[in-house]
């Protein structure tokens, strides 16, 4: 590990504590949502569409209310009678809860049907008739804007019509395109159609609620799979009209997110909607090809990007053009005034004086979504394309990719960096972070080794990643969701003994943050992780936040728990003060307790302050020892790394097998090393993942070809290779501890750095580019095709 | 629907129900006995979140009907923790980091525990094959290759309190 400045002295920090969530799950006494049993409680199941596109010419229910255990069953028609058949997106969008009179993607849904157990709502499902009648189905994006293409949102009357949903761009397009011809005369100019496709985060706990309604209290209570539950309480007041003090949202132990459980889905409309039907609790429990092919997918980005470089392959314009894939309704997850996400932090981590950047985005005949998987808002996309560029750039110049990326690098003294898209990256030094992943792989020997194997005819690959993340959205100005400002928030208090309960606006999915938030306060209290219990994804107690999603959790929900605890603790100084009859300003403060300067033995723990706080608190002061804060991040925060990957591809088979990777993170202070490797480990397999593995596909009509984990193949501990890590510390300077967040930095920049290294292992016969999931079949087509197949 | 009557050990204690033909045992074991450690991930056998052992060999309890497990003895998560003492593989899990949000855990831990009373020392690779019919999205399997090898490291060594782990019985 290589550190520099220290950054924010925090003690404590830093340390590899044992998470205190773990004592539940490896007993089994997790509580998911599926775990939740009320008395009387009945369950649900989704009749949903067998067709891409169709109109729904009937709808017959009554065998379905015949089918024994089944109580009600709800259809679009119903929904539409209470004004509830359609809900706003995240993107404003509107989305059908039950498809009314037409379905526009396979699985969407159609009625829902409540019943006794889960048996005899499946039973009820299957007795429900539906008559279709089928249309022409748009599947590929390209077409989806000819003139003759079939339009899917009749819907949307307020529009032109048109399979459109938006044109962005940002940029000096001027500036880009004269970069471009002077590049053209005296320079180079490479260029490259790349897809990255639709995928799923698919979390091993699929997506689902227990909604339950006490008509005697008005209260409706909502377990259910939220990484954002007081976002998704304002949103049920909005759409359904109860008052929101009397909707509590609940979002229990929760099996994985990675953006999957960021938007509002109909299953949980639906689920509220029975349990004010029929009085009963009502739970609603997707299947795994219910929540593969119809919960949020993410990337299905399709996209063309240039670059223009001098001769010796100094970088001087990025040039993109994407066509994005947004499915049936537009349901991207993003803030609302980045209809492409972040996605132009696509100059990545090089000095490029002028960019430009196209987004069109369309409808098709597809599960909508566009979510935030494990990536902060399409910088998966973007990172991935700049990487790919820079290595095709590399080819172009005849330079090593390594030495093509040291070139560009923005220079560790320009920070604060000022991109040519607008943003202003806080700290970085991306030198030095490829510079140790090369000494840690041994760079210059692998590249012997390679030169070796290729005269004997052996295929190896080396790639390298160079991403730059953004994430830890706010600030609140800039960002939002749904309108509401992307701040988040802790509440502190400090009991009489010193003990701590901190309940948290942001929830956790598997990030551990009941352990390092309670370091985070251990640390500014100097007292024990063990003595502070952190609550989280109860609206009805915690302080309103945002939720877990796009690394903000430790850039913004860590933050505001910081200086909360700062809080504490400048109301201890006061108390402590008294206590000593001293003046505060001759206090000095040590880990847990404050001091009197001068005489170190006169003092008063952080225990003895919290207990006077409540028996013997100073006049002139509030008794009691709590603390609050709502905090919005003046900055986003830019997490880095450099990643390397070797592969030996199979001549007879065209199978990739991954020899090593090496991952260097730097994603400033770290607050608890063992969780950071954690978080590292399980997103480079996720990165590994689309990779070489998984892709949600459709074929002509409209099927989904990857609806089960069969066919969407989720890497297995015999894919997954023994991940090595490193770290530089390059603590942001604008957040109180100097955290950047890390949970996505691996899956943004792993897919390239292994897309990179089988495209090294083929450059020598003329490969440039093979479009992601590298499959066998695709690396074995290339190989027959320059005849380097042995089988 | 024919209603079948069923006696099931599990996790050493009798329990006793009618269930329906078509009741998948792993529904049983949550919905009736509200046994809610083993969990469900996929409908096709192939996420493992649902592993127990069945007579002392792994199973995913969403492919085998409740009425299947007449008769047998069973142990899921809940029978893995002995008089108060965390069993090797649960402590493995905690120490080496090998879980983030939990759910694979229980069927993960299951999993590894009919690989150590099939093979007590095995290769890391002998593991990875052990735990590839078990997804896991959070850990990327490095850590819980770990927790696997400490708790077949600390179940070789002599244990002379220890029950024998994954016996099929325990509990009361």
């Amino acid at each position: 590990m290589t550190t520099t400045s220290a950054g924010p002295h925090v003690h404590g920090l830093g340390e590899p504590y044992k998470r205190k969530e773990d004592a539940r799950f490896i007993r089994g006494k997790g509580n998911y949502v599926d775990d939740i049993q009320l008395p009387g409680m009945l369950y649900a199941d989704i009749v949903r569409s067998p067709y891409a596109h169709a109109l729904i010419k009937s709808i017959d229910i009554s065998k379905a209310l015949q089918v024994p255990g089944v109580v009600a069953v709800i259809t679009g028609k119903d929904l539409e009678a209470a004004g509830l058949a359609w809900m706003p997106t995240l993107s404003g969008d509107s989305e059908a809860v039950l498809a009314v009179d037409r379905v526009l993607y396979q699985m969407q849904e159609v009625a829902f049907v409540v019943a006794e157990s889960r048996y005899a709502a499946a039973d009820g499902a299957a007795a429900v008739e539906v008559d279709y009648d089928p249309l022409p189905v748009v599947v590929d994006p390209h077409k989806a804007l000819a003139p003759d293409a079939p339009l899917l949102r009749p819907d949307k009357k307020d529009r032109q019509p048109t399979n459109q949903i938006y044109h962005w761009e940002t940029g000096d397009r001027a500036a880009t395109d004269a970069a471009f011809a002077e590049a053209e005369q005296n320079g180079v100019v490479v260029r490259q159609d790349m897809y990255v496709p639709r995928i799923h985060p698919a979390p091993i706990e699929t997506c689902g609620c227990v909604a339950d309604y006490n008509a005697a209290t008005g209260k409706l209570t909502v377990w259910m799979t939220s990484q954002a539950p007081h976002a998704h309480r304002t949103l049920f007041a909005i759409v359904s009209g109860l008052p929101e003090h009397r909707i509590r949202v609940i979002s229990p132990d929760v099996g994985g997110g990675f953006g999957n459980k960021v938007p509002i889905y109909p299953g949980y409309v639906c689920a509220v909607v029975a349990a004010l039907k029929t009085g009963r609790p009502v739970k609603w429990i997707e299947d795994r090809t219910e929540n593969l092919t119809s919960t949020g997918f993410a990337r299905d980005y399709h996209i063309h990007a240039e670059i223009a470089a001098d001769k010796e392959g100094t970088v001087k314009a990025l040039r993109v053009y994407t066509l994005a894939d947004h499915g049936a309704f537009d349901a991207a997850a993003q803030p609302t005034k980045f209809p492409a996400g972040l996605f132009h932090i696509c100059t990545g981590s090089y000095d490029f004086k002028h960019a430009h950047v196209a987004v069109d985005a369309v409808h098709t005949n597809k599960a909508p979504g566009g979510i935030a998987y494990r990536c902060s808002f399409r910088v998966t996309e973007a990172s991935y394309l700049i990487e790919r560029m820079m290595d095709t750039l590399a080819r172009e110049v005849g330079k090593d990719p390594a030495e093509i990326r040291l070139q560009n690098f923005i220079k560790p003294e320009a920070f604060p960096y000022r991109s040519a898209l607008g943003w202003t990256y806080d700290s970085g030094n991306y030198e030095r972070a490829l510079r140790l992943a090369m000494e840690k792989i041994g760079y210059e020997e692998l590249r012997r080794e390679q030169a070796e194997k290729r005269a004997r005819g052996e295929l190896m690959g080396i790639g390298i990643s160079s991403f730059t993340e953004i994430v830890g959205a706010g600030p609140g100005k800039h960002f939002d969701i749904a309108g509401i400002q992307m701040f988040d928030s802790c509440e502190i208090r400090v009991h009489p003994t010193g003990k701590v309960l901190a309940r948290i606006g942001v929830q956790t999915q598997g990030q551990g943050h009941e352990t390092t938030f309670a370091q985070i306060i251990a640390a500014e209290l100097g007292i024990s992780p063990d003595d502070v219990d952190v609550e989280h994804g109860d609206t009805d107690t915690a302080p309103y936040g945002l939720g877990t999603y796009a690394s903000r959790s430790t850039p913004v929900g860590g933050a505001a728990t910081a200086v909360a605890a700062r809080k504490i603790r400048d109301k201890a100084r006061k108390i402590a003060a008294y206590l000593l009859e001293v003046g505060e300003e001759d206090l000095e403060w040590e880990p847990g307790r404050f001091y009197v300067r001068g005489s170190p033995s006169k003092g008063k723990t952080i225990q003895e302050i919290a207990f006077a706080a409540y028996t013997n608190c100073p006049p002139y002061l509030e008794p009691g020892l709590e603390a609050v804060n709502y905090y919005d991040p003046p900055n986003l925060t830019y997490p880095f790394g450099s990643y390397i990957c070797v592969v030996d591809i199979d001549r007879g088979t065209g199978e990739v097998h991954i020899r090593r990777f090496l991952a260097v993170d730097d994603c400033g202070t770290v607050i608890n090393p063992m969780i950071v490797e954690g978080q590292i480990h399980g997103g480079l397999t996720q990165g590994l993942a689309p990779a070489l593995y998984e892709q949600l596909a459709y074929d002509e009509d409209g099927n989904v070809l990857g609806s089960n984990f069969q066919d969407y193949l989720i890497p297995t501990a015999m894919e997954t290779p023994r991940w090595e890590t490193a770290r530089t510390v390059t603590p942001s300077p604008h957040h109180p501890i100097g955290a950047k967040g890390v949970g996505e930095s691996p899956t943004v920049g792993a897919p390239q750095a292994i897309a990179n290294a089988v495209v090294d292992a083929l450059a020598h016969v003329g490969v440039r580019h093979i479009d992601i999931p590298i499959t066998p079949w695709k690396v074995w087509a290339i190989l027959k095709e320059k005849g380097l197949a042995t089988a | 629907m024919s209603i079948h009557h069923i006696r099931v050990t599990i996790n050493g204690k009798l329990y006793e129900g009618d269930v329906e033909a078509r009741t998948l045992l792993v529904h049983w074991l949550r919905d009736s006995l509200r046994l809610t450690g083993t969990h469900i991930g996929c409908d096709t056998s192939s996420c493992g979140a649902c592993t127990i052992l069945v007579d002392g060999k792994a199973v995913k309890s969403c492919t085998m009907l409740a009425v299947q497990a007449d008769g047998r003895e069973l142990l899921t998560v809940e029978g893995l923790e002995q008089n108060g003492k965390l069993h090797p593989l649960q402590e493995g899990f905690h120490v080496e980091h090998a879980l983030q949000c939990g759910y694979c855990t229980p069927g993960m831990m299951m999993a590894a525990l009919a690989l150590l009373k099939r093979n007590p020392d095995p290769s890391e690779q002998e593991i990875r094959e052990g735990i590839s019919g078990n997804l896991c999205r959070c850990t990327g399997y490095v850590n819980i290759v770990k927790a696997i090898q400490y708790a077949a490291q600390k179940l070789r060594e002599p244990q002379p309190e220890q029950v024998p782990a994954g016996s099929g019985g325990g509990g009361e």
